[in-house]
């Protein structure tokens, strides 16, 4: 049976709920027992279903699904697309096969990053942008001259990340056999009359899967996991599970981990792909793209930053603490830490002045304030440069991939 | 008994100057033409039981230093941010303004989602320039002629402050102090109601037009203020404008300053080149070590100085300081709140600024109305309803409306208002407000027109400018009210100025009436007493 189409409300009443719902709302709220919310561009999102640890370790230990929907999407399409592309990014869209996912980042002209995404290609000339913040105007401004059409379609789109070391079988039990598919990928079914694209695409950096659909198979899509996963102990995780997760993967979140230098109040805080250990990813020999010249530059002269992990001794997580050079002179703040129950480490995610990041880097201190019965315990603690990702299992890469 | 300091006028910039005074020891006499304080920001019960905002209506641009220093919220101070605002739009519709950014995104994406996403990175810009200016406000300008290791100094920080940022930055703060809002606002957005809703902070108070350079500076000092930190919001003072000038009559009292109202000045005093005190309009004088005038710079000094008394040069300067009035204003007093048709019942956006006029086009030719010395016939509003918030102004369920209005000339055609003109003035502002909101003529109890004839008259606002002069750029800063001058000291020593026609301008501020309190007692070598610094810029 089709579901109803939902009869709209009057759209000047959106002021009295801010805060858009999922098209997953109904089944999120069901299951959200602690009811802890938190907005996540433009809607309102579970942060934590029932229990943190049990939610992250469900990622690394069997099956889980998050709700996407919030990540905003573009769709830029027309015969220009693929130069298109190729001139906002970094990365080279031309060589991205159909049916390929790459993971991009966009700069202005002074070659400091707007954001970073994943770009889709799911026809010769059409393509999605799926990325954390709004840009509109600077994608439109960026069509002069290209035979393409941008259009914003986050409402559109209903999407879910399926997590874990068994979301390979829980798939598969739900009649998605995605045996062949390989890391970035994708690949289409038909289902509950309409379509399902599976890609094997994530934010864990372990085996896992994103499902886009159109918002009428919403539930349906829920209800066929939950029902399939159900053997495996197939759960929900909110918001917080998953930074813990990305965490140990090296991801970086815009906003969280680096400035986009379209809403940067303070022109120092901006940060290039230099800086965020992003440079590896840019195609000099495409031709020209958006902020080329400068980044040129930046590479003959040198970077004022680096991006870098840290294994921190002890086991109190170091959350938004300063980073100093033999305990004095400041050299850096962290963006993302925690106690990784998988690596059982102490990690962080920070930005360093150069050349603290590599040639000095011994003699690293984080300062940290750890709250204990309403009492800051002060603490400096040694931090070491390690390798990203602190996380990185085989199954993650494994084609075909494992039951578990 | 000769007074430390003689002010005249109890504007609120005058009442703040006379406030750091007394605390700093002085001996201090505010005179005050009126029956009444406050110059622009007052607040009169006119109607009975209702207390209009009679001139300034919102306040932003307060500075919380003075707030906190001179003890305001002690004395009754309160500043309610408000809610919302709207713009309606030809054909029924509005566009709304949201303090929530989700709400406020999604209205602007009713009317068009590329301005909905480009709204972020417009006010992104704007703050960035605010952040530029607002360590300036709390400073001496620097008087770039004068070899004095201050100034020197002074000019050295604006300068670290402009090569503090990067080239781009310099280029746009350059293009931004210099350009008309139109195109400004071109560069950002497509939607004409969404531009027009900026627009309006741009253009009010002020003789120019949206097209006319100069005009996206306008919108800075509009932006600049904040209310508790949150940079560009506005807010109603509780129990109107007057508030503000209560609090500080009362600081001022506490701390052993005096006020006296019904005493005009006629004359400032001056022998041998330094002002001793003033004459009142009836007759009697009052004397002082130094006179600190509140008035604007065109009436203190073309008014209320012999004009033998002062260099030829400085008479011509400020003869041309341009103070042309453009703008009018309605109170009203309403038996019951309006309807606004496009409006859907219980909105947030009725406790806010409201406006009728849906493109920077209409505007501009609002505009064109003003240049012809004549009154916009279509005139736009920043229209409020300040006791959507405020409980204490009316009685229960009744409202008070302030309209603030544009273009109003200072002369119709050549010739002095006349009360027909005033009318015809009033029934256009009353109609386009009918227009939107049938019944709301049935309405009004009482109202008050304020041409620029009134401003003037009442408030002593040259033209009915009121800014006491434009905030043109050539007329700011450094330049603020005339080159060499910008220190709030004139060519006759021991009279000093310290109205909204000094820097940093117009505004219910404080910073003019603070900064020559600051001056003074850097003359008279008398410590600051209870003048904290500004707050720093994150
Ligand atoms: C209609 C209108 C609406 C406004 N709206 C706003 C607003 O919403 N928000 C905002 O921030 N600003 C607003 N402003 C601007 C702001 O109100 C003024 O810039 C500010 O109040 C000026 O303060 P001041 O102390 O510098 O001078 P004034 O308030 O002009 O004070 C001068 C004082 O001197 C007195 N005086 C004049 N001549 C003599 C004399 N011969 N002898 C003795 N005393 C004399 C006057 O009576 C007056 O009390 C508005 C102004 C007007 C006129």
């Amino acid at each position: 049976m089709k579901a109803e189409k939902t009869v709209r409300p009057d759209p000047r009443l959106h002021y009295l709920t801010p805060l858009r719902q999922t098209p997953f709302h109904a089944r999120t709220s069901a299951a959200n027992r602690l009811n802890s919310w938190g907005p996540w561009g433009g809607y309102t999102t579970v942060l934590e279903f029932e229990d943190l640890a049990m939610e992250h370790s469900a990622i690394r230990n069997s099956a889980t699904v998050y709700d996407l929907c919030p990540m905003v999407k573009y769709r830029v399409s027309g015969p220009g697309a693929a130069d298109y592309l190729n001139r906002l990014t970094v990365r080279n869209a031309a060589k991205l096969p159909v049916g390929a996912v790459h993971y991009t980042i966009w700069c202005d002209d002074a070659g400091k990053i707007i954001d970073d995404g994943t770009v889709f290609r799911l026809a010769g000339d059409d393509f999605r942008i799926c990325c954390q913040e709004r840009h509109l105007p600077w994608l439109l401004d960026s069509a002069i001259g290209f035979d393409v059409r941008v259009r914003e379609e986050t409402e559109d789109v209903a999407a879910l990340s399926l997590q874990g070391p068994c979301s390979y079988a829980v798939l598969k039990a739900a009649g998605f056999d995605v045996a062949a598919l390989k890391p970035f990928r994708m690949v289409t079914f038909p289902f509950d009359g309409g379509e399902l694209m599976v890609s094997r695409t994530g934010f864990t950096g372990d085996l896992g899967y994103e499902l886009w659909t159109t918002p009428d198979h919403a539930l349906p899509l829920w209800d066929r996991l939950f029902e399939a996963g159900a053997p495996w102990g197939i759960r929900p995780i909110g918001t917080q599970a998953l930074d813990i997760a990305r965490t140990e993967a090296g991801f970086i979140i815009t906003n969280l981990d680096f400035v986009p230098s379209h809403q940067a109040v303070r022109e120092d805080r901006v940060r290039s792909p230099f800086e965020m250990a992003l440079d590896w990813m840019i195609d000099w020999d495409k031709g020209h793209f958006t902020g080329r010249r400068a980044l040129l530059e930046e590479r003959a002269k040198g970077s004022q930053w680096a991006f870098v992990g840290l294994d921190i001794e002890g086991n109190v997580s170091a959350e938004q603490s300063i980073i100093y050079h033999d305990k004095k002179h400041e050299v850096g703040q962290i963006t993302a830490a925690c106690w990784s129950p998988t690596v059982k480490r102490n990690i962080a995610l920070a930005y360093v002045k150069r050349p603290y990041h590599a040639g000095k880097s011994g003699n690293l201190w984080v300062e940290v304030y750890a709250m204990r019965e309403l009492q800051y315990a002060k603490l400096m603690l040694r931090a070491e440069v390690c390798e990203r990702p602190f996380f990185n299992p085989a199954r993650r890469r494994a084609t075909p991939p494992g039951m578990f | 008994m000769i007074y430390d300091a003689v002010i005249i006028g109890a504007g609120h910039n005058g009442l703040v100057s006379a406030c750091y005074l007394a605390r700093a020891g002085l001996k201090v006499m505010v005179v005050e033409k009126n029956d009444w304080i406050g110059g622009a920001a007052v607040s009169r019960e006119l109607y009975p039981g209702f207390t209009y905002s009679n001139c300034s209506y919102v306040s932003s641009l307060f500075r919380p230093e003075i707030m906190r220093d001179l003890e305001l919220p002690r004395h009754g101070l309160q500043i309610l941010p408000y809610e919302g605002g709207a713009l309606f739009t030809e054909g029924g519709d509005y566009l709304g303004m949201f303090r929530n950014h989700e709400a406020n995104r999604r209205e602007i994406e009713r009317h068009s989602p590329r301005d909905a996403e480009a709204y972020d990175r417009y006010a992104r810009d704007v703050l960035r320039h605010c952040r530029f200016i607002r360590p300036m406000l709390l400073r001496t300008a620097a008087d770039p002629a004068s070899f004095r290791p201050r100034d020197i100094a002074e000019l050295a920080w604006m300068g670290k402050q402009m090569f503090g940022l990067s080239e781009m930055a310099m280029y746009d703060m350059i293009r931004f102090w210099t350009m008309s809002i139109a195109d400004f606002l071109d560069e950002y957005f497509e939607n004409p109601a969404v531009k027009a809703y900026q627009a309006v902070a741009s253009i009010i108070g002020t003789a120019l037009g949206p097209m006319s350079p100069g005009t996206a500076y306008v919108l800075l000092h509009h932006a600049m203020g904040d209310v508790d930190g949150n940079v560009g919001a506005w807010g109603f003072s509780r129990g109107g404008m007057g508030s503000i000038t209560k609090a500080l009559s009362a600081s001022l009292k506490a701390a052993g300053g005096e006020i006296r109202t019904g005493s005009g000045v006629e004359r400032i005093l001056v022998r041998n080149g330094r002002a001793t005190g003033v004459v009142l309009e009836n007759g009697d004088e009052v004397l002082g070590r130094r006179v600190v005038s509140n008035m604007d710079v065109k009436r203190t000094f073309l008014k209320h100085v012999e004009e033998a008394e002062l260099p030829a040069s400085f008479v011509k300067r400020v003869r041309n300081f341009k103070i042309r009035g453009s703008s009018g204003k309605l109170n009203i007093a309403l038996d019951r709140a309006p309807r606004f048709t496009a409006l859907p019942e219980g909105s947030p956006c009725m406790k806010g600024d409201m406006h009728f006029t849906d493109s920077i086009e209409k505007m501009e030719l609002a505009y064109d109305d003003w240049k012809a010395g004549h009154y916009s016939r279509d005139p736009f509003q920043d229209m409020m309803i300040p006791t959507m918030i405020d409980p204490t102004m009316t009685p229960p369920g009744k409202h008070f409306m302030s309209c603030f209005i544009q273009y109003a000339p200072p002369k119709i055609e050549g010739n002095d208002w006349t009360d027909a003109d005033r009318d015809a003035f009033a029934d256009t502002v009353l109609n386009q407000i009918e227009a939107h909101a049938p019944g709301f003529k049935d309405s009004v109890l009482h109202y008050e027109v304020r041409t620029p004839r009134e401003l003037e008259r009442e408030v002593g606002l040259t033209e009915g400018n009121i800014f006491q002069g434009e905030l043109t750029f050539d007329q700011l800063l450094f330049n603020r009210p005339v080159p060499g001058y910008a220190q709030y000291r004139s060519p006759i020593k021991d009279l000093w100025i310290c109205g909204s026609s000094t820097h940093p301008g117009g505004g219910v501020m404080g910073a003019p009436g603070r900064n020559a309190a600051a001056e003074i007692l850097r003359d008279i070598k008398t410590p600051k007493k209870d003048m904290s610094d500004a707050y720093a810029v994150l």
